[in-house]
């Protein structure tokens, strides 16, 4: 078998725009989804149920169904309400940046905020304590200890969270978008060179995903430097 | 007038009654020594002062003011006033057994981080007034390190540090070397010893007769939740009354 070189570095303009497409959704929804999981991650450990149920059935729900039923869902089903289509709101549910952004922020929402509530419960007791004895208001317990601490005690499993949804945005090649797997999927069809095209793009994510390891381990090193054994 | 005042504390665990009406009362420069058996209430005594534990009865104050309670549901006792019982805790610092120190801040930040987030000193005041604590309790040198990069000794000398940094009315010292290696046990008594003789109000729970004798000048014996012999110290345990302290002390004094 001979490997086509020629075709791919011909169509590696395409792949480019690709990688820019494929970060934008992985920045615009990691973003939205962190946004939206602090506040549910602190209900989900929240002893009023009131606070903590919608957030379960959210996180259940969301995790409970398929990354692409959601998607097709927000992208395709929506679509079918006329009230979708004549309200203000069509201008972006008819773009598929949008929805896939929506779709992947409501979905990564889900997962970090799981993580996030592990990491809030799993915070030492003892240190709980000494903040309320030291006098901390609730709100400041909650934004000086428990947060900081749970939130670097939560970066080794953000990190897996973060490098699957850069995987997860390959699904934005079936709603039209020109990714990395979009890109691929173009080469591919266009010159029947289905190995050459997709192999491509597992470069490419490969890069990706090694780039946003390093990223995670300097971030572990100076965040969770506490944790590490000590230093001679 | 009493620094701290704690009239008649009650307090049950479902049906099982921990502390059946104990008192104390301590003036200024007071250093008050609970000691007992475990499961005596002593610990649980010390954290229904500051609200860790929910009371089910008894009054506490402060300088004279009384910290309000009321009652929940189950009839423990919660503050009346979330602010009041903050202001009250930021004045009665607190050392636990197991340190207790935040451990995503260096020394450091967990001395400066009370003072400047709850009594509201500006940070360079703050950090001057933590160096000059860790300098006290003689860990100035680790003040970059993280607890968890600390020994026991020094980590409790920290927290020590960080109880002092509030300048509170009076310390509470939850068997505060009982989770220590014996060689480490001296360093940190012996900052408490430095603090009793600077007239500083302590109330301790401990398991150090030998403290209890020497730097404290009044002695509690407490069992199964009631106050079973009280006094001087060098009274009290040379000469002790009560045969549950005789047989307390046969087995424990050193």
């Amino acid at each position: 078998m001979i490997f086509d070189y020629n075709v791919i570095w011909e169509n590696l303009p395409l792949y480019l725009g690709g990688v820019l497409v494929t970060l934008k959704l992985l920045l615009i929804s990691l973003a939205f989804g962190l946004a939206l999981a602090i506040p549910l991650g602190l209900m989900r450990v929240s002893k009023s149920a009131l606070l903590n149920f919608p957030a379960w059935l959210y996180t259940y729900v969301i995790r409970g169904t398929p990354m692409l039923v959601q998607l097709f869902l927000i992208y395709y089903g929506l679509a079918q309400f006329d009230a979708v289509r004549e309200s203000f709101l069509w201008p972006y549910f008819s773009s598929a940046t949008f929805c896939a952004c929506l779709a992947f922020g409501i979905n990564t929402s889900a997962y970090s905020a799981e993580i996030l509530a592990g990491s809030l419960k799993s915070t030492p007791h003892g240190e709980i304590e000494a903040a309320k004895a030291m006098g901390m208001s609730r709100a400041k317990l909650y934004r000086r200890i428990l947060l900081p601490s749970a939130l670097r005690r939560a970066l080794p499993q953000y990190s897996n969270e973060v490098i699957m949804m850069l995987h997860t945005t390959s699904l934005a090649s079936i709603v039209t978008l020109i990714d990395i797997t979009g890109a691929a999927r173009t080469v591919s069809s266009q010159h029947y060179l289905p190995f050459e095209a997709f192999i491509t793009a597992g470069l490419f994510y490969l890069c990706l995903t090694f780039v946003l390891v390093r990223l995670f381990k300097h971030a572990e090193r100076r965040w969770l430097a506490y944790l590490a054994p000590r230093k001679a | 007038m009493y620094k701290l005042e704690v009239q008649d504390l009650h307090k049950r665990y479902g049906s099982h009654e921990v502390l059946k009406g104990v008192s104390l009362a301590a003036k200024a420069g007071d250093v008050i020594s609970i000691i007992g058996s475990s499961g005596s209430g002593k610990s649980t005594f010390l954290r229904c002062i500051n609200l860790l534990e929910q009371p089910h009865g008894g009054k506490i104050l402060l300088n004279g003011e009384e910290l309000k309670l009321v009652a929940n549901k189950e009839g423990a006792l919660k503050a009346a006033d979330p602010k009041q019982l903050q202001r009250l805790r930021s004045r009665l610092a607190m050392v636990f057994q197991h340190f207790n120190l935040w451990s995503h801040m260096s020394a450091l930040e967990n001395v400066m981080e009370a003072p400047v987030h709850v009594l509201g000193i500006a940070k360079a005041e703050a950090r001057e007034k933590a160096e000059h604590y860790l300098n006290k309790v003689g860990v100035a040198h680790r003040k970059d390190a993280y607890p968890a990069h600390m020994s026991g000794g020094e980590q409790q000398r920290v927290a020590i540090a960080r109880a002092l940094a509030m300048e509170p009315e009076v310390m509470l010292f939850d068997e505060p070397t009982s989770a220590l290696d014996p060689e480490l046990v001296g360093e940190v008594l012996k900052v408490m010893q430095d603090l009793a003789q600077e007239g500083r109000t302590m109330v301790v729970v401990t398991h150090e007769m030998g403290f209890a004798r020497e730097v404290s000048n009044q002695l509690v014996f407490l069992h199964k939740g009631v106050v079973e012999e009280r006094g001087d110290p060098r009274e009290v345990l040379v000469n002790p009354q009560s045969e549950r302290l005789q047989q307390f002390l046969s087995g424990s004094l050193k």
